[in-house]
């Protein structure tokens, strides 16, 4: 049994992580607030949570990500790295970012 | 009511209850409505409107066989323009070609295919429907090539729970994201054949060591989703999140409803879209405040630590098996009838007694 097709994906820096399609970051002016609309789910991330999905667009690599992160929220590089590879590891094993 | 009230976010819109399928565990009510008594275009297209307007951000669009619906695309592009999350629940049997491609066109966002068992005969028999499982393949097949994503549901019952280990190869190699493995609820059709469909304990427990394996091995691969049978378990789930808490559901008609079986429970008055606004509807319908947060409960809810983990569980359960609907779902280990609840799993063995194939089928006007 079980003939897995695909493989687990694991984030590294030189991953290019995009949203598929079936996942939706949306503004909802009801609750005010970004809402990510997947297939049976409704999730309400953190702004930095959103910082990074919106930078999932399919052209970046995680070590861009990274550094773009780094920069906008001033903070220490290799820090931010552990947060977002995390983060990034999380939502591809839910299927909600593809790398 | 102590609890401020929320505005929904997710609605089941029931099209119609016209089905090729007669599974014997169909959620929708006994009395299933002609199509004479279904709502017209327009006004699911206000419905799904005025559920925009109050917060709702996903559609459930279900049945019956929603794809009946002829109007089907335009009810879909009507929830994508305003921003609404499309999910089409099907049965996948008899859909025209190039009909996939078209709902995918109008801004479907995700299928929902259900297998009623892993392997064509079993499917074919649950269903009572000749080459309905060949015809699913095709289904699936066509949502993928549409770039659809696809969650295959599989409900569970005595007569496919050996094929749980099937039905996570047959997602696999359909390239779907989700398998629901769900065990069947007991309300409605379900409960007329409880008999014939209730699974025993060893067959539950062998599915729920296959289903944890099975998830852990596919982590990142495919997502299951795990419907636990609740005549085997200790705490009850949180029906529909709670009772008209942030999700409701819609009939043919456009009766709105806390929850599919609502109707089961003779005290309770419902209200039709039409003769109201959704929002008056959602904010004080009589049916919708009457189980609506904690304060109806009784002990040992009322004063349980879990009280808003699972919100008293599920009020028709209550009512089907304890006789009062604000009673504990029996589900529950801390319900007095919780023992009784048990002993109906083997009092269903010793009452099939017409047999395993004699279900009750889904038919409207039987």
């Amino acid at each position: 049994m079980m003939t897995a097709l695909r493989e687990r994906a694991i984030v590294s820096s030189r991953s290019v992580p995009s949203r598929p399609r079936h996942v939706r970051i949306q503004y909802d002016p009801v609750r005010q607030a970004f809402a990510v609309l997947s297939p049976e789910k409704v999730f309400w991330p953190n702004e930095v949570s959103l910082d990074i999905l919106r930078r999932c667009d399919g052209q970046s690599t995680v070590e861009r990500i990274i550094a773009d992160l780094a920069a906008d929220y001033d903070a220490d590089a290799q820090d931010v790295a552990a947060d977002v590879i995390a983060f990034l590891q999380e939502w591809s094993d839910k299927l909600l970012v593809k790398l | 009511m102590s609890a401020p009230l929320l505005a929904p976010i997710g609605m089941l819109a029931e099209l119609t209850h016209r089905c090729p399928l007669q599974c014997p565990y169909c959620s929708n009510p006994l009395e299933l409505l002609k199509a004479n008594r279904e709502l017209d275009t327009q006004t699911w297209l206000d419905l799904f409107s005025q559920a925009a307007d109050l917060g709702v951000l996903q559609v459930h669009l279900s049945g019956g066989e929603p794809t009946l619906r002829r109007d089907l695309e335009q009810l879909i592009a009507g929830c994508s323009t305003r921003g609404v999350y499309t999910n089409l629940i099907t049965a996948g049997v008899g859909i025209a070609e190039g009909r996939i491609e078209a709902l995918a066109e109008a801004g479907l966002d995700h299928l929902q295919l259900s297998f009623q068992g892993a392997r064509p005969a079993t499917t074919d028999r649950i269903g009572n429907h000749q080459g309905s499982h060949e015809k699913k393949l095709e289904t699936a097949h066509r949502a993928r090539a549409a770039g659809l994503p696809l969650t295959i549901n599989a409900p569970i019952h005595r007569h496919n729970v050996e094929e749980v280990p099937e039905f996570i190869d047959l997602a696999l190699s359909l390239g779907a994201e989700r398998l629901e493995i769900a065990n069947v609820q007991y309300a409605g059709w379900a409960l007329a054949n409880r008999d014939r469909l209730m699974p025993d304990r060893a067959a539950v427990d062998r599915q729920a060591d296959i289903v944890a394996a099975a998830q852990e091995q596919l982590v990142g691969i495919m997502n299951i989703d795990f419907v636990t049978p609740d005549y085997f378990a200790i705490y009850p789930k949180p029906c529909m999140g709670g009772w008209a808490r942030d999700a409701f559901m819609v009939a043919p008609d456009g009766t709105v409803l806390p929850c599919h079986a609502a109707q089961t429970i003779p005290s309770l008055r419902f209200e039709r879209f039409g003769e109201r606004s959704l929002a008056e509807i959602w904010t004080d319908s009589p049916a919708f405040i009457s189980f609506r947060g904690t304060e109806w409960m009784q002990e040992p809810c009322r004063s349980c630590e879990r009280r808003e983990v699972d919100w008293g569980g599920c009020r028709c359960q209550a009512l089907a098996i304890v006789g009062d609907a604000s009673a504990t779902d029996p589900a529950c280990i801390k319900s007095t009838a919780h023992a009784f609840m048990g002993t109906l799993v083997d009092e269903t063995r010793r009452g099939n007694t017409a047999g395993n194939d004699a279900f009750m089928y889904r038919r409207i006007g039987s």
